[in-house]
């Protein structure tokens, strides 16, 4: 009896290296099938990892990460987070999101809320955290952004980098099991990409599962285990940041180097 | 040197004559005292009403046309469709006819039995003012980013909790303007209810015209008490928007 209760434990704890996302045969349609912005994606996410996806804009990178916690419904294919099939209705998308923090480029900070009430809102209405507990995992996460002292601060008084820092211990409040990034730095000033970066590489270092699609090369090369190539809704290309930079086999991926780096 | 009498001219003392006349003999200030209580009221009651209503129906119209693409087929895309066409008939037919004809509908139809004419003046109202309300949050919650909407539900929040904790409060403040300029409308709108008997600021004024044969003192009077109360109203309103904005900055 107490053995099948350590075994059905040990089922709902992945441990690092295992998948944590599976994504197969993923498409998404608009228009009945005339724009195809993805079109059959196969990938495996595993815990612990960092993954990395460049293309052009318009290759369905964005659209991708965005199926992973199903802001965009597929049109076609199963992802499954945690050994759950997030596109059934039979399994709550709410509660499975809740494992899911995601950071956008535009931030999408509430702006009629301060910074603390943007990170703590999550916590106390759904995680049912008491106000004490989640301010006080607010504050902590806040130092080690170096915001701790805009606590009281609303999101138009931030900087474009601020803010982002802000989004992303936001989303940590919640304890994610994975954290998902959708081009963090593109609408950033040049001086603030860095400071973003420098979070998001921590995080890394910390074990944080992290999807990434970014412009950053120079984070991907650093930061990531792995790097997946997409264009025209398709996986071209995928292998470590030095098989992909490299040593790039497929003509498009060495054109789109060629034009990056 | 002889002192100059203290002579009033012929005007003046007309004037107050009309004055006496109208508002201190046999208190009839009192009817305007009175008139103005209902009408507070009726604009208070309808108010309250209105927003409820407003908002209800402002989620339902929001809730369709954000998300019926994406509900699966089944129980929950029926009701939403369902509300969904109940929401637009009740605006085309409330926003489609006068005021004064859904007052008289309301009160000598559907609640004929009922002498209560504060509450069947406060729902006719209420009900009338739902509909604007209702289009003007709708305005205010289609204005919110859709990146706000995306924030809440990527935290976890279900769609009603993403409008209740993010999106409202947003859209509230940027159609509080639209919104005092309903209740502005609302407050004189009810000066129609004397169709039905009820004897509010308007119809106050208009009994002590019938009493004095005058018609200045007493309309002037209920058009002077209206915008006073506008006027409070107005600056309370910018006083609310002001706090508002100031807690961003």
């Amino acid at each position: 009896m107490s053995a099948d209760l350590t075994v059905h434990a040990e089922e709902n704890a992945i441990a690092a290296g295992e998948v944590l996302i599976s994504v197969s045969g993923l498409k998404k349609h608009y228009n009945g099938g005339a724009v195809k912005a993805l079109d059959g994606v196969d990938a495996e996410i595993r815990k612990g990892e960092v993954v990395v996806i460049v293309g052009p804009s318009g290759s369905g990178k964005s659209t991708f990460l965005r199926s992973l916690n199903l802001l965009e419904r597929p049109t076609e294919g199963t992802i499954l987070f945690e050994g759950k099939d997030i596109t059934s209705h039979k399994n709550d998308i709410n509660l499975l999101r809740q494992k899911m923090g995601m950071v956008f480029q535009h931030f999408n900070l509430f702006p009629h809320l301060t910074v603390l009430d943007n990170m703590t809102l999550g916590p106390k209405k759904l995680l049912k955290m008491s106000k004490e507990d989640a301010e006080a995992k607010a504050r902590q996460l806040l130092e080690t952004v170096a915001l701790a002292d805009r606590a009281d601060a609303y999101p138009s008084q931030l900087s474009g980098g601020q803010k982002q820092r802000i989004a992303i211990v936001r989303a940590l409040c919640m304890s994610p099991d994975v954290m998902l990034f959708d081009e963090p730095t593109s609408a950033l000033d040049p001086e603030m990409v860095g400071e973003v970066l420098d979070v998001m590489k921590s995080l890394a270092k910390e074990g944080m599962t992290m999807v990434v699609v970014t412009h950053e090369m120079g984070f991907a090369k650093e930061v990531g285990d792995r790097v997946i190539f997409m264009e025209s809704g398709v996986i071209v290309e995928e292998g470590t940041p030095e098989e992909i930079f490299g040593a790039p086999k497929s003509e498009r991926l060495q054109t789109f180097l060629a034009k990056v780096l | 040197m002889t002192a100059v009498p203290l002579a009033i001219p012929g005007w003046l003392q007309s004037l107050a004559d009309q004055f006496y006349l109208n508002f201190i003999k046999d208190d009839r200030y009192m009817y305007l005292v009175r008139g103005l209580k209902i009408t507070l009221e009726v604009t208070v009651l309808a108010l309250i009403l209105g927003v409820v209503l407003g908002v209800i129906i402002a989620i339902i119209r929001s809730t369709h046309d954000k998300t019926i693409e994406e509900t699966k087929p089944g129980f929950g895309r029926f009701i939403l469709k369902f509300l969904n066409a109940i929401a637009k008939i009740y605006l085309t037919v409330i926003r489609g006819t006068p005021v004064v004809v859904q007052l008289m509908i309301i009160y000598f139809v559907i609640f004929a039995s009922s002498n209560n004419k504060v509450m069947v003046a406060s729902i006719a109202f209420g009900i009338n003012s739902g509909a604007y309300v209702a289009e003007i949050i709708r305005s205010g919650i289609m204005s919110i980013d859709q990146g706000q909407f995306e924030a809440g539900r990527s935290l976890g929040f279900n769609y009603f909790q993403t409008m209740i904790y993010i999106i409202i409060p947003q859209a509230f403040k940027n159609v509080l303007p639209a919104l005092g300029n309903e209740f502005i409308v609302l407050i004189k709108e009810t000066s129609v209810s004397g169709y039905v008997g009820l004897q509010e600021l308007t119809k106050a004024g208009d009994i002590i015209r019938s009493r004095t044969y005058t018609a200045f003192m007493p309309l002037i009077a209920v058009a002077l008490i209206y915008l006073v109360i506008v006027m409070i109203f107005s600056k309370l309103v910018s006083i609310l928007e002001r706090r508002l904005r100031n807690s961003e900055r």
